[in-house]
């Protein structure tokens, strides 16, 4: 990531046009800005298949017969996939990879942003491919790509046992395994799903089915002793490097940790468990009741409840606060600790944390314009468009990204003029 | 009508998913599991409707393949419990593997789980969810249809019905798009794009075999103006068949994937293509198996959106359909979802003139394919076709009125009656609402 220290925290307010770019082209596509604020992208339509992207008002050079998927890396990089004469990669800046496949899809990021990798598909054979790297080896269907959060490896759900459509025994008796860094197990499942690989890299859990009834979680290739009724993704611990899951156990949700469970509490639903920074807490959205939602610390539920969901948990950087969206009869609330903020909305986004943990904005909609609201407090702009807010590394500041009246501004308010 | 409905010579089916399941099975593993899902699953509910049904037959009346074979009571709903759940639960599980496959192809091939018997019921007992027990059970014992349980399997991998990689999905979209842009240079299907107003979901034969189907529905969607996407990821196919093998573990999963996926895109609600046991999956049971009383992100079908967008005038008739249309209400969108009266607007906005059959609305006979039977596959075929005669009956009554296209705004109801018109030789052209809305739409010059 683009270090946020060494971003423009000064100049109020910068201003870039965005909807007299419709002049020049076809049509533009939805607009993507990056990290610092300072570029704003969009796909443009230059004729009937010539496609390119126009950044702060200047498109790549070079043109492409069909792009989608402009994703910001977070190094500020602006990525894209790219086509053609029939063949895709990853273009850079507009610049395309040297490899050339036969589809590429599900960009992904290294938390610097020095990696970005990829699914490719070539030949109906599959792997992902990394810097412009495909995996050695390839598969006759991959899916539930990741890349670590260091960039330094990757994973995915392979098959490695071709079957006929309609041949049960053989799938039952497995074909799926896990690949790290394109490297199979040795051991086969009925399925694998959703994995995490070890903040050290060198372990990969994955959530895999070992019959058509038994769930369990496998860490390189090797199942838990114990199996469930169905399980969820698995985490790892930051430090220790122990694996927790939600398991499924007579009817009821709780959580497991190298295959025991370690809450008490039993919960009608159970999911996106994760660790503070340090280790030291854990928490988990869970549903007490049917239909009652809400967040789990250590095996104990907040008292306050939401009847359609709750998403988007997330520890402060400091491990002591929590923040989630809510959203109960069509209104969209942000919850911090198990308070609800007075503001209701159309739709809100990750609440996210200044990185003293003291303050807390996020992106919100109401009656179809978009603003940012910190710590429950509305910034007075009515946006077409807004992105999330970003906090400065003091905390007193937030980088605005937002297009007013078809112009792109990057502001920089203080917390407390708001 | 072109083939006497004579009962024909009843033939024996084998299917391969029931005889392998039913060669692993061993008297204790029957016990274990029948009594562990009685009590540990289905409990009180279940205990209710035994305890209650006092054997009177009123529900046989209600049931399309009961009628269609001529009354008897085998085929009738009450008569389906007691061959199957009344028996394991009489001998406290201790049932022989014959009876399990017996069950199973009851349960999964005798039974649309349509709900019709439950309104003709003076109790409201629901059979259905007794068919769905034993389902249960059948796929806690591997014995499952093979067709089915091949489709369960692709739902499980892929997280749709057809075996769709995650590249061939988008490149289909795409593919609609450029398609789409003959007709309409500017038309975009938006994949990803996060915080529209809708996010639009199919099932897997769409992309599979029916492309078009989403190519007229992106043209409804940028001629109406709607703000929508679809996703690039799994979690696209709003479709369910593991709800009907009774292996509610994948169905949560799949359910859980395209929730997840609606929220991460921001959309306010999910539109649903025409299909009708997609709608029972993530409105009724496969979001409730989560813990979520109602879906998170509401839930749209196809045929409120399409009244919806007529309503408002956000879609504008350039010239009816001149045909006489009959319309066939789907169980799970009428009687499950009461949309029927939504859909004779829409149907009478876009059409010339409706002829209904009867007995219509929530009181509509099942096709007969839902439920998962069509998706038993070719052995129930004929099983299937014959078992819904007194559907054909209803179609050539309407047939004789003026109808010549029926109208069937649900996949499984749409492939059923194509089988039943073909095997009676009905003639009628069978068609989506959507195959109609958009010839009959105003469209860019
Ligand atoms: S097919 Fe319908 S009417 Fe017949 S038993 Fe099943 S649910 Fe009842
Ligand atoms: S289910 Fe209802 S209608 Fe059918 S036999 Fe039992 S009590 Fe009578």
């Amino acid at each position: 990531m683009l270090s946020a220290e060494n971003w423009d925290w000064e100049t109020p307010e910068k201003l870039i046009a965005f909807a007299d770019w419709n002049e020049n082209f076809a049509w533009i596509e939805e607009p993507h800005v990056s990290c610092d604020g300072e570029k704003i992208a969009a796909i443009v339509n230059i004729a009937e298949g010539e496609f390119s992207v126009c950044i702060n008002g200047e498109t790549w050079e070079n043109a492409f017969e069909k792009i989608w998927y402009p994703r910001f890396a977070p190094d500020g990089r602006l990525t894209a996939l790219v086509s053609e004469m029939g063949e895709w990669t990853v273009a850079v800046d507009g610049i395309a990879w040297e490899n050339k496949f036969g589809y590429v899809w599900n960009t992904l990021f290294s938390e610097d942003g020095n990696h970005i990798a990829v699914a490719v598909q070539q030949d109906m054979a599959y792997c992902m491919a990394v810097n412009d790297t495909p995996w050695q080896q390839s598969y006759s269907n991959m899916t539930n790509p990741l890349l670590s959060s260091d960039g330094k490896r990757t994973a995915a759900t392979v098959q490695v046992e071709d079957f006929g459509e309609g041949d049960i025994q053989k799938f039952q008796e497995g074909v799926f395994t896990a690949a790290l860094d394109g490297k199979p197990w040795n051991t086969k499942f009925v399925n694998v799903w959703k994995m995490a690989i070890s903040p050290d890299g060198e372990k990969l859990a994955a959530e895999v089915r070992v019959s058509l009834y038994d769930y369990t979680i496998a860490v390189n290739g090797r199942p838990w002793d114990k199996t469930f009724g169905c399980v969820w993704e698995p985490i790892f611990h930051p430090k220790s490097g122990s694996v927790v899951a939600p398991v499924r156990t007579e009817g009821a949700w709780t959580l497991a940790e190298d295959g025991n469970l370690i809450w008490d509490r039993r919960f009608v639903q159970l999911w996106h468990q994760m660790y503070s920074p340090d280790g030291n807490k854990l928490a988990a959205i869970v549903a007490s009741k049917f239909g009652k939602w809400t967040i789990a610390v250590d095996g104990k539920p907040w008292s306050v409840t939401f009847k359609d969901l709750i998403t988007d948990a997330a520890f402060s950087p400091d491990g002591r606060r929590i923040a989630a969206v809510a959203k109960d009869d069509q209104k969209w609330k942000v919850v911090v600790d198990g308070a609800v903020w007075e503001n209701t909305f159309d739709m809100a986004w990750k609440p996210v944390f200044s990185p003293d943990s003291k303050n807390v904005a996020a992106k919100v909609e109401k009656n179809g314009k978009y603003t940012i609201v910190v710590n429950d407090r509305l910034w007075g702009h009515e946006c077409e468009t807004i992105w999330d807010p970003i906090f400065n590394s003091e905390g007193d500041k937030v980088l605005l990204r937002s297009i007013e009246d078809g112009k792109y501004y990057r502001r920089v308010i203080t917390v407390n003029d708001l | 009508m072109a083939e006497p409905a004579k009962k024909v010579e009843e033939k024996k089916i084998i299917d391969e998913g029931l005889e392998m399941g039913t060669e692993k099975l061993t008297q204790d593993r029957i016990e274990n599991v029948i009594n562990r899902v009685l009590k540990g699953e289905s409990g009180a509910r279940l205990k209710a409707y035994v305890d209650t049904c006092i054997h009177c037959g009123l529900c046989s009346e209600a049931c399309h393949y009961y009628l269609s074979q001529d009354n008897d009571p085998r085929w009738s709903p009450v008569g389906k419990v007691k061959q199957t759940l009344w028996e394991m639960i009489k001998k406290k599980g201790k049932v022989s593997p014959d009876f399990i496959k017996r069950a199973a192809e009851i349960a999964s091939t005798e039974c649309n789980l349509c709900k019709r018997c439950a309104m003709y019921c003076p109790f409201g007992i629901d059979i259905a969810y007794m068919m769905l027990v034993v389902r249960r059970i059948n796929h806690l014992l591997g014995v499952t249809p093979l067709y089915i349980q091949d489709t369960a399997h692709s739902h499980a991998a892929t997280f749709n019905q057809m075996w769709v990689k995650d590249d061939e999905w988008i490149d289909t979209l795409q593919w609609q798009e450029e398609e789409a842009q003959g007709e309409i240079p500017t038309l975009r299907i938006p994949l990803e794009k996060e915080g529209a107003d809708i996010m639009y979901s199919v099932i897997g034969p769409e992309p599979k075999f029916q492309a078009q189907l989403i190519y007229q529905a992106a043209v409804i969607m940028d001629v109406a103006g709607v703000n929508w996407t679809m996703p690039a990821t799994p979690g696209w196919d709003n479709s369910d068949m593991a709800m009907f093998t009774g292996d509610n573990e994948i169905m949560g999963r799949l359910k859980r994937a395209h929730f997840e996926t609606a929220a991460r895109l921001r959309v306010k609600k999910i539109v649903m293509g025409e299909c009708g046991h997609a709608f029972r999956s993530v409105y009724d049971v496969g979001n409730r198996w989560l813990g979520w009383r109602m879906p998170p992100i509401p839930v749209v079908h196809a045929i409120e959106f399409y009244y919806n967008l007529l309503k408002e005038g956000r879609i504008k008739i350039a010239k009816k359909f001149e045909e006489a249309v009959t319309l066939n209400d789907p169980c799970n969108v009428s009687r499950g979802g009461g949309l029927h009266d939504k859909a004779r607007y829409v149907v009478n906005a876009i059409c010339e003139s409706l002829v209904e059959m009867h007995p219509n609305r929530e009181y509509n006979y099942c096709c007969c394919a839902g439920g998962g039977v069509i998706n038993c596959g070719p052995p129930y075929k004929m099983k299937r076709v014959e078992g819904n005669r007194i559907k054909a009956e209803q179609l050539f009554a309407a047939k004789a009125r003026g109808a010549k296209v029926l109208i069937a705004p649900c996949h499984n109801c749409h492939s059923g009656l194509e089988d039943i018109n073909h095997h009676y030789g009905l003639g009628m052209e069978i068609k989506f609402i959507g195959d109609i809305l958009y010839e009959a739409m105003e469209k860019p010059a």
